[in-house]
């Protein structure tokens, strides 16, 4: 819901003070909205990023994919800054957000819209007060304009005829639906979707992607979408990066990606069961397991 | 063996390290989310307090028909049967009443409040809240703890005059004690020093299972068995500092 003068929903909060610097900052408009540079995360013993390079371009959806267990979905919490990397540096908006306080991150994060693979809706709630959480937290909106935003953002996906629904009534597609309502009502600059694709039946899918589509489209936003469903990411995205092993392994349109020569691209893209990515995880020889001899 | 030790006490030092620095935000977050959202303690005051009534209510009856029969059955001994409105009086009033609630309370409010957190940490939910740009601390938590530190006092006072009206049926109603006597005998020999220490102890449970419950709740690991681990283990802690609390108060006010 941006007003025509480009103002957004919350320059209407008035929980904090305005931080002029941060302001200023956000509103410099560079080709990415968000940079990482030399990025360095590990799981206990385990390395999920070495030194990774990733630029995300204004105004497109852009796809992180990767096979499973490749730090998608950490990505998009280093992004947020739900957790912090062990080196190197996330600007968004040439902002390097490790240097923001708390407040200043949660400021930040009115900006944001994320949907998240379950929904993460408030099971509470019902499907109106999910989509107008976000409105009453940090606006003063009176009930008449909240409702008339909520209904809209609703109707965008489809779901008017829900809002008194509670989340467990909903199917997991509607859920999806309504937290994208939900993700999107407070006129996001960033919208993440974290596996939006996953588990969902063909027409539902197809709804997402449709959404996903038009969403960045209308709203001028920057989508970033993480999931390994190939063929829908190749249906949205403007461009695409391949993580594994912790590193860009090949980025650019879907199309490019599918040209590409390495052998771990071609395996990811046409869905083949072995080659870079084992199909076995690593254990002893299967002829000396079987024998026994293993334990010896 | 040592190096088993040394990362044991480490991990308990750290836990204790985070269950303070937890605490300190709680309370810090406590007083603007009193003022600013009441409504949402008042929610959880319903949840943790009135939903909590009818088991607190029916125990208390039957603690205080209990102490009447035995007050009754070992006073009277003693040709002292008459001062059995003191006796249970003095044992709910200063122990019975705040102990029992407290652990009532963690059986019924402490585990519903984390499993409550707990599985809201697991569906994302908390992490949704924190992406809307919500501190779930502030929103989820703080409300949560004050419900349970309101609650427990109400519940400890009700608990109480009920616990004594059980007593009051089973010793005069049933045994035949005189009903003058059984609260003249209670006038004259409670003071109120005895009633400040029964609520100290309730407004001091209240703050411990409270904080417990939502300390359980929020560190639960996200899975199905870490709520429910974090669930038992809310009763268990909450059981043991009721019980070591109530020593060391009943100990400072003697």
């Amino acid at each position: 819901m941006r007003s025509a003068t480009g103002q957004q929903l919350h320059a209407t909060s008035t929980e904090w003070p305005p931080i002029a610097a941060l302001s200023t900052c956000m509103d410099q408009q560079t080709d990415n909205v968000i940079e990482i540079r030399d990025l360095d995360y590990s799981r206990g013993q385990r390395q999920i990023f070495k030194g990774l390079n990733i630029d995300i371009p204004r105004g497109k959806v852009t796809a992180v994919m990767g096979p499973s267990g490749t730090g998608k979905t950490t990505l998009l919490r280093l992004i947020t800054r739900q957790i912090r990397p062990h080196r190197g540096t996330i600007k968004i908006n040439g902002i390097d957000i490790a240097m923001l306080s708390q407040k200043e991150m949660f400021r930040m994060r009115r900006r944001f819209g994320m949907l998240f693979q379950n929904g993460a809706l408030l099971t509470d709630f019902s499907v109106f007060e999910n989509v107008a959480f976000p409105l009453r937290e940090h606006t003063r909106l009176p009930n008449r304009l909240v409702r008339h935003i909520v209904l809209t953002k609703l109707h965008a996906v489809g779901l008017r005829g829900a809002a008194d629904m509670m989340p467990s009534e909903l199917s997991g597609g509607m859920a999806r639906r309504v937290a994208l309502a939900r993700a999107m009502v407070m006129d996001p600059e960033i919208l993440i979707y974290d596996e939006p694709f996953v588990g969902l039946d063909p027409i539902s899918m197809g709804v997402i992607v449709r959404l996903v589509r038009k969403m960045n489209d209308a709203l001028g936003i920057s989508s970033i979408l993480v999931s390994h469903d190939v063929q829908e990411i190749a249906t949205v995205s403007d461009q695409s990066f391949l993580i594994s092993d912790g590193k860009v392994a090949a980025s650019g349109s879907p199309d490019e990606l599918s040209e590409t020569p390495s052998d771990l691209v071609r395996q990811f893209m046409h869905g083949m069961a072995d080659g870079p990515v084992a199909f076995h995880f690593s254990a002893p020889d299967y002829a000396e397991q079987l024998l026994g001899r293993d334990s010896e | 063996m040592f190096r088993d030790i040394f990362y044991t006490i480490i991990g308990f030092l750290r836990t204790l390290g985070a269950f303070q620095l937890f605490s300190l935000r709680i309370l810090a977050n406590s007083p603007s989310i009193f003022v600013r959202r009441f409504s949402l303690v008042v929610k959880q005051v319903f949840n943790a307090g009135a939903m909590s009534l009818v088991i607190i209510m029916v125990s208390a009856f039957f603690v205080g028909g209990v102490l009447g029969l035995q007050g009754y059955s070992n006073l009277s001994k003693f040709n002292a049967e008459d001062s059995v409105g003191a006796f249970a009086a003095f044992s709910l009033l200063k122990e019975l009443g705040p102990v029992i609630t407290a652990l009532l309370f963690a059986g019924r409010a402490g585990t519903a409040l984390s499993s409550e957190i707990g599985l809201m940490k697991a569906t994302d939910q908390l992490s949704a809240m924190e992406m809307m740009a919500t501190d779930p601390l502030r929103r989820v938590l703080v409300p949560r703890f004050l419900g349970g530190v309101i609650s427990m006092p109400l519940l400890v006072a009700i608990f109480n005059v009920i616990g004594l009206f059980g007593a009051h049926v089973v010793a005069v109603g049933l045994l035949g004690v005189d009903t003058g006597a059984f609260w003249q005998q209670m006038q004259a020999t409670l003071t109120l020093p005895d009633v400040y220490e029964g609520i100290l102890k309730s407004v001091v449970f209240g703050f411990v299972a409270s904080l417990l419950a939502v300390w359980e709740g929020y560190n639960a690991v996200p899975t199905a068995e870490g709520v429910g681990k974090a669930t038992t283990r809310t009763v268990v802690i909450t059981a043991i500092a009721v019980l070591i609390l109530d020593f060391m108060i009943t100990a400072a006010m003697l």
